[in-house]
């Protein structure tokens, strides 16, 4: 692998908290923008459905109006008159009653229904992001992956999300109930006197601007907050990926200080968040108190002045309806909550899914080619073990057939992960078909890394890499990489069957070939030996295999997707000599004709290879078969045999 | 399960007592300002009464005051105790898990156990804010509802009590629902967040198989099963909303109806039936905080579970009573060890092992890929308990000494090792925390590790990213060894920890360590023939049983397994002449 990988580029998105100074709080940057994108989200899949539950909210607020203003004429209208009366005809109460229960029931629907399609505007909305976030993960690029703490990653995915659902489920339909309240309320209050009314909106104003400078403190601590779960989670999943080693080295004290420390950071954050938010509620109830005694004092002097049209009894109705002016907004504080916290949760989704995908400007596929009467076409059959690259020309729109044939060039070819920091240079190199390749080399030469260019898991920095005559950079990389089965020195397994990791070379495998795959690879002796056999379900990265038995599946793995050209990354580095042998048997029978590369430190896994290129600090050193390189008696006489010449 | 979390509160009870005394405060002043409020109307207003709207209105300020003081200091010490809370259950279960056995921790699986304490506690926290807050706020103000109803007409409260009875019944039915779905929905969970897991660090396997769509479909898949538990569940509770109104307005109707009837008979006032609409709307507005709390602990209790579970799990391996702190050399004996990893599997692993070291001795390990090589070092240093039989080091049988005692003075670099993010220095110092500069490269010196720690730009404070991917395997191998070395064992377990190490410097690791560590036992697993043949013997294991254990010499001439993997690697015919001298 790499000496030195871009470490500067971490803080990716504003992700960079471990290198962020203490002391610093990080804002919600540009909140309308955020929301506006999250609702972009709502809206997209369920448009029709948002609107229908606005719809549903309205027709229950209405339905409930009609209860309010029931009660408010039950006595006048329908209890008064009867009283003292000898036979009391409770007919039009009745009636009434039935009428109002009929606005209930429509309420009651309408609630049933905008809580029923809530759900599944809330769920499925998250779902679509979830699944967007995973869409667009899967396209990043490794470096992504070396530079996040993992965790942190997955933290998205659960923290991050779950704060947007209070927000959508409950807190938008709040603040639809409240605004058509407000809206209402204001009306009738104008109508009664304008100048009061302009003394509750200032103390309304007022409330905003605590409201902002509050909601502003609690949104920077949930911003904190959000970013400090995504730490410990980070940590908790590096270190329980680790656990082994934190238990042969006792770290447990250790790894428990160093958690309580992340962990108290995460409290302190959480805890301010929660402040500011909670106290907002009361403190605008209570603005919402003074509002009322300031509209009484400013309403009576008016009132006993007698001088504007204000009477006492209109001041009586102005109260009332100043209490339920404030009331909404009130509720609207108590949601601001979730809100605030909500964007902070989104700020961390959108960084993620705004990071830059692995950029393809490839053109050239790949495609399972016959010949027809010498002329190499396309076919639509599955397999014919011929493969062959469609050229599309940019210039004419022709297409040209190009044989696979595992030709591969490299030209001058110079890289490193950090611009400035070389670690491979003026790498030249030919490997014609049907050739076997080994790189060997000191660790950290550069050997990881140039298989890590041919199949643009990284891109060249200079130079030219090609692949039967096209330059990579024009191959799609799906399909470059499709043509290049890889064993990896890091084996990984997925938590499935023993059958279905192995068949993750090939979907398309018969239980049989898998089978078939695993026998050449010599692992079927010892998958047989598991619990339940091929339906054995790995779990935790294949946790109690050994790693020999992990590479064995590895190379099942590869062999299954029978590919035109084959990377071995210190794949058998773990397998007993005996059981190599054999392993490399089998796939050299596969691999016949076909280009191979290896990597390996071991002299039996490289020996027999048609070259041997002697890799040191990044540049090709000796190169040549075992024979004459153990003539030259330089480097690699002197790395497999522990003398020096 | 309550008790199990709720014994977490520690230093936060205080706040989780005062929370409730401060929201108890701000309710009596909202309950008392409306009286306020009628009284300015009914006395100042619209008497034209300027002094006694003055008067109120001063006594409304001083009670806004009050209200401000007890709100704010209520969520002051709620936001404390709720977090608080989720602080220390972090904490214990991560103290917790610490003391966990690998088995455990299998059991749970690693995604498993961050959802459980990341996402489900925070469940807790959010769900015991509500309770301290919400929930007190909306019983009292309930409570004083009824009490002021019941004051004005106990037939009619009658009917509130009937219809408070009714929503418990139905609410407590619909909460054992929702868990059930919630509890399944939380084990999804695990699923999903195992395969963000699984995607992140094998992302180049998915990607070197071009397997990005096949993944996306899975995680689709995985998805949709959540969204549907989740909307199932979610339907069960969001129904109490409509079932609550529906209650409420059958109330309405019932005072009205009844109401009527007796303020004709004059057994009721026309001002006390207001009030008692006044109260239904009072026990409305509480009920429906009410329900909104009831969703969030429907949901906590699934999460509450998951936790408890983790703080009640017992560790699979424990510390002895009595236990011996010191290793006194490092020989190491097996006394008829078998083991199996599950008590069910037919087979053990390892099958009447007997066998032992002296102190000092080097001993190389070889057999098969699965001849469980790994399986009986880990015996040695307690990574897991023998099924049968017995290890000792030092003439102790490992399960009477004190497992960090024991780990600290036998010392293993793992087959499957890992460096933490962090600087090279705070790695190496995993094996002793205060080492010096001085020891830390003197350590590196015999790993081999030096030479290329002092070529990176930064030296010894070089960042090493997560899992080591910025450094090769065979660094990576080098650093490992350099940390146990670091702890200054009496038993050094190498367990192919040289595999990605070329020959020349894997010859040169295993002289340092002959010449500058002495005394030290050490046990050395390797696929490569060169790494073993000059140990003082070497042990030839075979589908978990001792096939050979003698000199190189001994074992060439009498053991066939041995000879063979020996004629494997130094290929007679092939390249000959290289390997004679080697």
């Amino acid at each position: 692998m790499a000496e030195q990988k871009a470490r500067e580029v971490r803080p990716v998105g504003g992700r960079g908290h471990r290198n962020m100074p203490p002391g610093m709080k990080p804002g919600v940057k540009d909140p309308v923008n955020i929301l506006k994108r999250l609702f972009g989200y709502v809206a997209k899949d369920y448009g029709v459905a948002f609107f229908i539950v606005l719809v549903c909210i309205v027709v229950s607020v209405l339905a409930n109006a009609q209860g309010t203003m029931f009660m408010q004429t039950l006595i006048d209208n329908y209890i008064t008159p009867l009283i003292g009366a000898k036979n009391p005809d409770f007919g039009p109460l009745l009636h009434a009653m039935s009428r109002v229960a009929v606005f209930y029931a429509i309420g009651i629907t309408a609630a049933f229904a905008q809580n029923r399609i809530m759900v599944k505007v809330t769920q499925g909305s998250l779902r679509n992001l979830r699944k967007q976030l995973f869409d667009h993960m899967e396209s990043l690029p490794i470096k992504y992956f070396d530079t996040h703490a993992h965790g942190d990653i997955m933290s998205v995915y659960t923290n991050d999300i779950d704060t947007l659902r209070q927000m959508i489920s409950q807190s938008v339909p709040q603040l639809f109930n409240s605004a058509i309240t407000i809206v209402t309320v204001l009306v009738c209050m104008l109508r009664l006197s304008v100048v009061l009314t302009m003394v509750a909106l200032a103390m309304v104003f007022v409330m905003l601007q605590v409201t902002r400078i509050v909601a502003g403190r609690s949104g920077s601590y949930f911003m904190q907050q959000q970013k400090d779960i995504g730490t410990v989670n980070g940590y908790i999943e590096e270190m329980l990926t680790g656990q082994k080693v934190v238990k042969v080295f006792c770290h447990e004290e250790e790894a428990i200080r160093d958690f309580n420390a992340k962990n108290d950071s995460l409290f302190e954050s959480a805890n301010s968040a929660n402040k500011y938010s909670n106290i907002l509620a009361p403190i605008n109830a209570q603005l919402g108190n003074m509002s009322y005694v300031i509209c009484v004092l400013v309403g009576a002097i008016l009132a006993l002045s007698g001088k504007t049209g204000l009477t006492l009894g209109k001041l009586a109705s102005f109260l009332t309806f100043n209490k339920s002016f404030n009331m909404p907004i009130n509720q609207v504080s108590m949601q601001l909550n979730s809100i605030v916290m909500a964007l902070a949760g989104a700020e961390r989704v959108f960084a993620l899914l705004d990071e830059e995908p692995e950029k393809d400007e490839g053109y050239v596929t790949l495609v399972v080619a016959e010949e027809k009467d010498g002329v190499l076409t396309e076919s639509d059959k599955k397999h014919t073990g011929l493969w062959a690259w469609k050229h599309v020309h940019q210039a004419d729109g022709s297409v040209e057939y190009k044989p696979l044939r595992g030709d591969l060039v490299m030209e001058d070819v110079d890289f490193g992960y950090v611009e400035d920091k070389k670690v491979l240079e003026d790498i030249n190199l030919y490997a014609k078909p049907g050739q076997k390749i080994a790189f060997v080399g000191s660790t950290g030469a550069g050997k990881t890394t140039i298989t890590n260019l041919i199949n643009r898991f990284y891109d060249i920095q200079d130079g030219k890499i090609r692949y039967d005559g096209i330059n990579i950079g024009k191959i799609k990389k799906s399909d470059l990489r499709r043509s290049l089965g890889m064993v990896l020195q890091d084996t990984h397994l997925f938590t499935e069957t023993v059958m279905e990791n192995i068949r993750y070379g090939n979907l398309n495998a018969t239980d049989e070939q898998v089978i078939e795959a695993a026998k050449l690879a010599n692992a079927d002796g010892f998958i047989r030996q598991l619990p339940k056999g091929y339906d054995t379900v790995l779990s935790g990265d294949g946790a109690n295999l050994s790693q020999g038995q992990r590479q064995l599946l590895a190379i099942a793995r590869a062999a299954v997707a029978n590919p035109p050209a084959l990377i071995l990354d210190e794949a058998t580095s773990s397998i007993d000599t005996r059981t190599e042998r054999l392993v490399q048997e089998g796939m050299d029978r596969l691999m016949k004709g076909r280009t191979t590369f290896v990597i390996a430190h071991r002299l039996s896994t490289v020996k027999n290879s048609d070259c041997i290129v002697v890799l040191e600090h990044g540049k090709i050193i000796e190169k040549g078969n075992h024979k004459e390189l153990l003539e030259l008696k330089g480097k690699y006489y002197q790395l497999y045999t522990g003398k020096s010449a | 399960m309550v008790q199990i979390i709720l014994k977490r509160l520690g230093e936060y009870k205080k706040a989780s007592i005062l929370t409730p005394v401060y929201m108890v405060l701000e309710v009596a002043m909202e309950m008392l300002i409306p009286l306020m409020m009628a009284s300015i109307i009914d006395k100042g207003v619209t008497q034209g009464d300027m002094s006694h709207i003055v008067k109120m209105g001063g006594l409304m300020v001083v009670a806004a005051a009050i209200g401000l003081f007890g709100g704010v200091m209520g969520g002051r010490y709620g936001a404390e105790a709720s977090a608080g809370l989720a602080r220390n259950l972090r904490r214990s279960m991560y103290e917790k898990i610490q003391t966990f056995a690998f088995s455990n921790i299998d059991k749970f699986s690693t995604p498993g156990l961050i959802t459980r304490m990341t996402t489900d506690v925070t469940n807790i926290q959010n769900a015991y804010q509500m309770i301290l807050r919400m929930c007190v706020r909306s019983l009292i103000s309930l409570i004083v509802a009824m009490l002021m109803s019941l004051n004005i007409s106990p037939r009619i409260s009658l009917i509130f009590f009937c219809a408070v009875l009714f929503l418990s019944v139905v609410f407590s039915f619909m909460i054992r629902l929702a868990m059930k779905y919630f509890t399944a929905v939380f084990a999804r969970y695990d699923d999903l967040n195992e395969s963000v897991q699984e995607n992140i660090t094998g992302i180049r396997v998915v990607k070197a198989f071009v397997r990005e769509d096949h993944e996306r479909e899975k995680f689709a898949t995985a998805n949709q099963n959540i969204y549907n538990m989740l909307v199932r569940a979610e339907n069960v509770v969001v129904s109490n909303m409509p079932i609550m109104m529906m209650t409420i307005y059958v109330c309405i109707l019932l005072i009205s109806w009844n109401g009527a009837h007796m303020i004709v008979a004059g057994d009721l006032t026309t001002g006390q039936l207001m009030s008692l609409f006044s109260y239904c709307l009072n026990i409305l507005m509480s009920l429906m905080m009410l329900s909104v709390t009831f969703v969030m602990i429907t949901m906590s209790s699934a999460s509450a579970k998951r936790i408890a579970e983790v703080l009640s799990e017992e560790p699979d391996l424990k510390n002895p009573e009595d236990p011996v702190l010191q290793v006194s050399d490092g020989s190491i004996r097996f006394d008829k060890v078998s083991f199996r990893y599950q008590k069910e599997s037919p087979d053990p692993v390892l099958d009447d092992i007997s066998l032992s070291i002296r102190s000092g001795e080097t001993i190389g390990i070889i057999g098969a890929t699965g001849s469980s090589k790994s399986s009986l070092v880990n015996l040695i240093s307690r990574i897991y308990d023998v099924s049968e039989g017995s290890v000792s080091v030092g003439g102790i049988d490992v399960r009477r000494y004190d497992m960090k005692a024991l780990r600290n003075q036998v010392a293993v670099v793992l087959q499957k090792n890992v460096l933490f993010s962090g600087t090279v220095l705070d790695n190496l110092r995993w094996g002793k925390a205060d080492a010096t500069v001085e020891e830390c490269e003197r350590v590196c010196r015999i790993a081999h590790a030096h030479e290329f720690v002092e070529k990176m730009e930064k030296g010894y404070e070089t960042y090493i990213e997560q899992g080591g991917s910025n450094i090769s395997g065979g660094q990576k191998q080098r650093l490992c060894i350099a940390r146990a070395l670091l702890k200054e064992p009496k038993v050094l377990i190498l367990d192919d920890s040289t595999s990605a190490v070329d020959t020349a410097t894997d010859a040169a690791i295993r002289e340092a360590l002959r010449n500058e560590l002495k005394d030290l036992t050490t046990l050395i697993i390797a696929q490569r023939i060169s790494s073993v043949q000059d140990a003082d013997r070497i042990l030839v294991l075979d589908k978990g049983r001792i096939s050979g254990f003698d000199t190189h010499e001994k074992l060439l001439e009498e053991n066939e397994i041995y000879r063979d993997i020996y004629e494997s690697q130094t290929g007679l015919g092939a390249g000959a002449d290289f390997d004679k001298q080697s």
